[in-house]
Formats: structure tokens, sequence, C-alpha cells
């Protein structure tokens, strides 16, 4: 294969995408909506729409499953997710939900799956979907879940507890991640199985605005038909590599937004008869940040670009989520930490950042790229 | 167009550099860390290779080579990067002592006449900045430069020269005129031997001791009127001084990339330790249910990454014809720091291992320090950096 041009910049395309989500973001989230949204645990069903329409998550799905057959393109998709995690987590997770379970369909599902699932969800319309992976449990670790698969003639049983699963509620399927004798695998499970009990909606520190629910499988029986990728199994660690690009790519977004708040805030902010970013206890901070920020972002496009030249990305997508997650909770602790007393306080979204901010190392698979 | 794979092109040449680094200089590592000051003539047969060089002019009616496809193009301050990054990896020392390739050669290329290109192209050329009371704050430099005739003559004090012994010729920075501030700093091409100007002492350092570091003493030197790099001129603004300031933001990055280097040479042994007991780093792992050894290990490889990819950001920038003062101000204050603390912990992983000689750790150490001293400390870095981000100028932001 032809080597692509080693480079930094972005193309046109990739420019005008960033512009418009940054256009998006601006008008109806950042600001006091984001804070409305957080403080009325609820993210308003047309700004999810809004997201929905620029097409994103469908623009690569082939055309006969609803898609438009456009290339895919996971630094494209990186660039995606900053912009909206840079206006708000919560919105970048829930507007981009279907995606867990579209490209893991279309990459790893068989021709009937995709036949089947593909058009339901790749609709003008967002219609929930989600995905299952987070566990409730101390040392919980995607490689090896608890939550068991087991084979039963023609169908699988699963048992185990799940959290953290997004708009559980109101979608139609669910991918559920089990074990399935030692390896990991990914199940499509209906909403209305009667083996899947959905608890009450999760309290977490961060992400208010995202409905989240703990999930039960019990004596879950799902047709072999519907285990990703049929007899063969899914490619799990490639499924966790998207989705680990993804996180460093929400984290950067968050990260960003608390850097920038805390460096205006900081020219702002007059004590001693100067601003507090005079001083260089803060500016150094600030400086950190900025290219802290930059780092995590270049990280993730590192791995993006292995997956983009059709490479694993299994190191690269691990270092990049190691670092967003280590990153992200440094520079929004920053963040609250300049603007002192009033970062404490909820009306400044630095606030939120450094509760959203704890999510990039801890959550697994909550979006995809 | 975003792209980060590494081309064929830049495999090749990390990994030629990497034969040499491997075949060259580590072999003679160890010896010239514990001979500080002896010459290392292994590096000779580097005189003849022109590192620092101008771009070949066009003679008239020459035809234009080629273009090259996309993919086989480098730039050459990547590909310096790239290069320094594997050197540093063999021996930050021995790097610095390569024969022709001082800063001071730097300086030549960048700014020298064609006559004298013609008579100190060849040279090796060692710069002196630094005063024993001008460091970081390069503007307040008192050697002072004095014009009689057809000659100046240089006195002053210049602390810190790397390859101080092994030069040739050194580029000497002084003022002609105190009063004027920065815009009466010019710099200087003085040779070795010139009555008045003298080599006091060699020091005796930390770590990169195959590398030379001395004091010049000039005592009333007299030079030809000619020596002088650039305008003699002292001009009322200060954009002289900003352009020779500008260069740094050249050099910036091929410091944070010897960090880089010094940095990797560290994390390699530790894998090789770490495997050696059959632990296999599989990068798949919650980082919270491994080692506190493996999660240290990733943690360090992932810093390493964020460090090169803010590197060749910048390089890659200069090549493009991009300003890049704030990107090479970011890479190199988090190289040097981060690189620092990297070689510190493997050290501390490799246990008594790291703190024998027995083995290059404890060097690396040593060496690594200097990366985030050296062409603008971390702090001034973070100064630079700061000043971009927020938009201040230096005296709104000491």
């Amino acid at each position: 294969m032809e080597d692509r041009e080693f480079g930094f910049s972005m193309s046109e395309e990739q420019s005008s995408m960033k512009d418009t989500v940054a256009k998006l973001v601006k008008s109806m989230v950042m600001g006091n909506a984001a804070h409305e949204m957080d403080n009325n645990k609820i993210i308003p069903r047309e700004i999810i729409d809004k997201v929905w329409e620029l097409g994103a998550t469908v623009s690569t799905v082939p055309e006969e499953y609803g898609g438009y057959g456009m290339e895919y393109s996971p630094i494209m998709n990186t660039i995606f997710l900053e912009e909206l995690a840079y206006g708000d987590m919560a919105l970048a997770i829930a507007a981009t939900l279907p995606s867990m379970f579209i490209y893991a369909i279309m990459e790893m599902g068989t021709q009937e799956q995709k036949k089947k699932y593909l058009p339901l969800y790749c609709s003008p319309a967002y219609k929930a979907c989600t995905a299952a992976v987070n566990e409730p449990q101390f040392r919980f670790d995607a490689v090896s879940l608890e939550t068991k698969a087991e084979k039963q003639g023609g169908k699988y049983v699963l048992n185990g507890r799940k959290c953290f699963v997004p708009k559980a509620l109101e979608s139609g399927h669910l991918l559920v991640a089990a074990n399935a004798d030692g390896k990991m695998e990914l199940f499509i499970v209906e909403g209305n199985n009667p083996g899947l009990k959905i608890g009450e909606r999760g309290k977490n520190i961060g992400l208010y605005a995202l409905e989240s629910y703990p999930i039960t499988l019990e004596n879950c029986e799902v047709s072999a038909d519907d285990r990703v990728g049929g007899d063969q199994g899914c490619n799990f660690n490639r499924f966790l590599q998207k989705t680990r690009i993804a996180m460093s790519a929400i984290g950067t977004g968050v990260s960003r937004a608390s850097f920038e708040y805390a460096r205006d805030y900081a020219k702002e902010r007059v004590q001693f008869g100067e601003p507090i970013a005079y001083r260089q206890s803060i500016a150094f901070m600030i400086a950190e940040m900025a290219y802290e920020v930059d780092a995590m972002r270049l990280m993730t496009w590192k791995a993006a670009s292995a997956l983009e030249a059709g490479r694993d990305a299994k190191r690269e997508s691990y270092l990049a989520k190691l670092y967003a997650g280590e990153m992200t909770m440094k520079i929004t602790d920053y963040g609250v930490q300049i603007l002192g007393g009033h970062g404490y306080i909820r009306e400044n979204p630095v606030e939120r950042y450094y509760r959203n901010g704890r999510g990039i190392a801890i959550l697994e698979s909550m979006a995809m790229v | 167009m975003i792209n980060l794979e590494m081309t064929q092109k830049m495999i090749d040449v990390k990994s030629g550099m990497n034969n040499m680094a491997t075949n060259m200089l580590r072999p003679i590592s160890r010896h010239y860390d514990e001979n500080e000051h002896q010459y290392p003539a292994e590096l000779d047969v580097f005189r003849s290779i022109k590192i620092m060089n101008r771009p070949k002019k066009k003679k008239a009616g020459e035809e234009a080579k080629p273009e090259k496809p996309e993919s086989r193009r480098l730039g050459s301050n990547l590909s310096t990067v790239i290069v320094i990054e594997e050197m540093s990896w063999g021996d930050l020392g021995l790097l610095l002592s390569l024969p022709n390739a001082g800063l001071g050669n730097a300086a030549i290329v960048a700014v020298a006449t064609d006559e004298q290109m013609e008579k100190f192209g060849d040279k090796w050329a060692s710069m002196a900045i630094t005063e024993p009371g001008s460091g970081s704050d390069s503007g307040s430099i008192t050697a002072r430069a004095t014009l009689d005739g057809n000659e100046w003559i240089l006195s002053g004090e210049k602390i810190f020269v790397t390859c101080a012994e092994r030069a040739d010729v050194a580029v000497i920075w002084a003022t002609v005129d105190k009063s004027a501030g920065k815009s009466g700093i010019k710099s200087f091409l003085v040779e070795k031997g010139r009555p008045g100007f003298k080599l006091e002492k060699l020091e005796h350092k930390l770590g990169i001791r195959a590398s030379d570091t001395g004091t010049y003493v000039l005592d009333e030197c007299r030079i030809p009127k000619e020596n002088i790099l650039g305008s003699a001129e002292v001009k009322q603004s200060t954009e002289g001084f900003k352009g020779v300031m500008k260069t740094f933001d050249n050099t910036r990055p091929l410091v944070a990339s010897m960090a880089l280097g010094v940095t990797r040479a560290a994390l390699d042994l530790t894998r090789e330790k770490i495997e050696e007991k059959d632990i296999k780093l599989d990068y798949e792992k919650n980082p919270n249910n491994v080692s506190a050894t493996e999660k240290e290990f990733y943690m360090m490889e992932a810093n390493l990454e964020a460090m090169r990819l803010l590197t060749w950001r910048a390089a890659w920038m200069m090549d493009n014809g991009e300003f890049n003062n704030l990107e090479a101000s970011m890479s190199k204050a988090k190289a040097g720091r981060c690189g620092t603390l990297i070689v510190q912990k493997c050290c501390e992983l490799l246990g008594p291992l790291g703190f024998s000689c027995e083995n290059l750790a404890e060097k690396w150490m040593r060496d690594i320090k200097i990366t985030d001293i050296f062409e603008g400390t971390g702090q001034i870095q973070h100064l630079i950096v700061a000043r971009n981000i927020l938009g201040y100028s230096s005296k709104q932001l000491k």
C-alpha cells in the first residue's frame, strides 16, 4: 500500500466538519445551556437531533443499509467527538451513542445481522440503541468480564450485571459484552427481552445530563444468530480499540474546555491590582494545560491514524486512553484550582468538567470512532 | 491531511541511524563518560560529512528535480529530529561532540556571508553566549566589542561553551553598545589562537561528560572587522535580537528530540528487564489491574509518545514554513521535564541495576537532565508558552 504523506494539518473536509460542529455547539450548548442540561439532568431532544442531522455517524454505513456509503475515517470521528465534548461530554456520548451498535455490526456483524439491524438505526431520525460493557465491581476489566454467556443449543444464556448503560430504557437494542468461555463477545439483546432487567436511573459523580442505567441479565436468552459475527464471534479487542480512541477524543474536548475557560478567567480576574495570569504560578499551570491538551489530541490522532491506515491500533489506543485519562483529570483539576473558590461553585463550568473528566480513565466503551 | 503513521522513508531514516548509534556510539558510551575531556577520536569519521550545510544553489539552466511523490517527501527538520533521537539513544554526549556540527555551525550556516562561509564553513564552531552573570537573560550580556579601525576588540568571559576545546572557531556574543540593550548584541567569529583569546578551563559535569564544556576569556582580543556575523548597525528596534532568538525556535525541537532519545534508551532497557521476568506488556488489561511496574511503564511510554508527537509537530511546522515559536517551546517544556522524570523512574524500577554503573541507566539519568536546562530551561519554555497562550508581553508576564 502506498504511504500517505505524514502531516499534522486538517484537510479542508476535516476543518469544515470541525467548524460545523463547533458552530452548532456554540449556539446550542456552550454557556448556560450545558449548565441547564446538567442541572435538569436531561439533554433536550432537539440538540441530539441537530447533531444526528449532521450525519456523521451513519455517513460511512453502506447505502443499502440506510447510510451514505462514505469512506470510513476514524480521524474524522475523533475531530467530531472532540468538538462535541468541548461543548458537553454528556452530549458527545448521547448524540453518538448509536455508533457503538452500528459500527460494531457494520464491521464485525454477519450479512444477516447487517441487513436486520443496520436499517433500524441508520435512519434520518435519531433512534437510541446502546452498549453495555462496564460492570459495577472493584477491579473491573473489559478484557475479563464477569458477565457470562453460556451456549445452550441454538442460543446463549447471559447472566451478570452491567452499569452506566446510556439510554438503556429507550434503546431498541443493546450490545452486551460478555465472557463466553474466556473469550469476550458481543451480543445483540432486544430491549424487551424478558431476561433483561433495567434498574433505576444511575446517579454518578458526573454526566448528570446523560441518563444511564444499571442492568441485570438473568438467564437472558439470546439466539446464537445474535452473537455479533455469528459463529466466528467478534474481534473484541478491535471494538475496545475504537472505543478507547473515542474516549481519548472526548477527554481532549473536556480538557480543552476547562483549559480555555480557566485561561480566560485568569486574564480577567484581578487580585493584588493585576490579573492573576500575570503570576507565574498561574501562568505556568495554563502553559501546562495548553500543551497537554495538544498532546492528548495528537495521541488520539496517532491511534486513529493507525486504524485509518488499516493497521492494528492496540498499543496506540491503549496508550492514548491511558494518557487522556490521566491528563483529563489533571487539567480539569487545574481548571477548578485556577478559579479558586469560584471553581467550586456550580455556576462555573469547570466544576462540571472536573466531575465529568473523572470518567475518561474509568469508563470503557461509551463512544466509538 | 492528518496522518501520524510513519512513512517508509521515516522508518528507513530511523533504522539506518539506529544501526549507526548501536554500532558506533553505544560501544564507546561508557568510556567517554568515565574519561571526561578525552577527545572521542572515533567520531573523526564524521568530519567529512557536512551535517550543517546550506542547500546548494541552483546553477542557471539547471533543471529542477522532479517532485517526489508525497509519501517519499521528508522535510529536513522532521528528518533531523528523527536522526537526533536515534543518535541520542546511542549517546547524547557523543552526539554533542560530533565534529563540525556545533551550535556555532548552525549560526554560521544561518547568517554568514558567502565570504564568511568560504572561510569558516568547514571549521568546527562553538557558540559562546552564557556569562557568569547572564544565563536565561541572554539580553543582559556584558562581553563587549569595540571597533578600532579595521578591527574589533573583544573583552569578556564566556562560560558553559559546548565543544569549547574541540572547536576551531567560536561564535562569541558581545555587545557593541551596552546602552542600546538587546539591539546592541552582535555575534563575532573568533578563531582559536588569536592573542587575547583563551580557553580558561573545562568543566566537570553531572552528565554528557563526553562533551567538553568550557570557559573562554577574551582580553582585548583583536579580530578583523569582517568577522562580525550579520550587520554591525545598531537598530532602534530589537528586531535583530528577536531574529537571533528565532533561531531557537529551530533548535528547541532538536533539544526535545535529544530528550526523546535518552528517554527511549532508558525505557528500552527497562522493558528488556521486565520481559526477562516473563511479564508480558500486552496493552490490554485495565492498567489498574496490572503490577505497579507495568502501569508505570505504560504511563512512561505514553508520555514518551506525547513528547515525541509535540516535537515532531514543531519540526513539521518548520518544514512547512509555519511560525512555530509556541509549539517549539511546548515540545521542549514537555520533553525536557518529562524525559528527566521518566529516566529517574526507570532507574528506580531497575532497582539495584539502576544505581550501578554496570549498565548505562544511571548515566542516562545524569545525561537527560541537561535537556531541561540548555537552550532555555524548562521554566523559560513555560514562560514562552504562557506568554503565547495569554497574549502577554515579557513585561506583563515576567
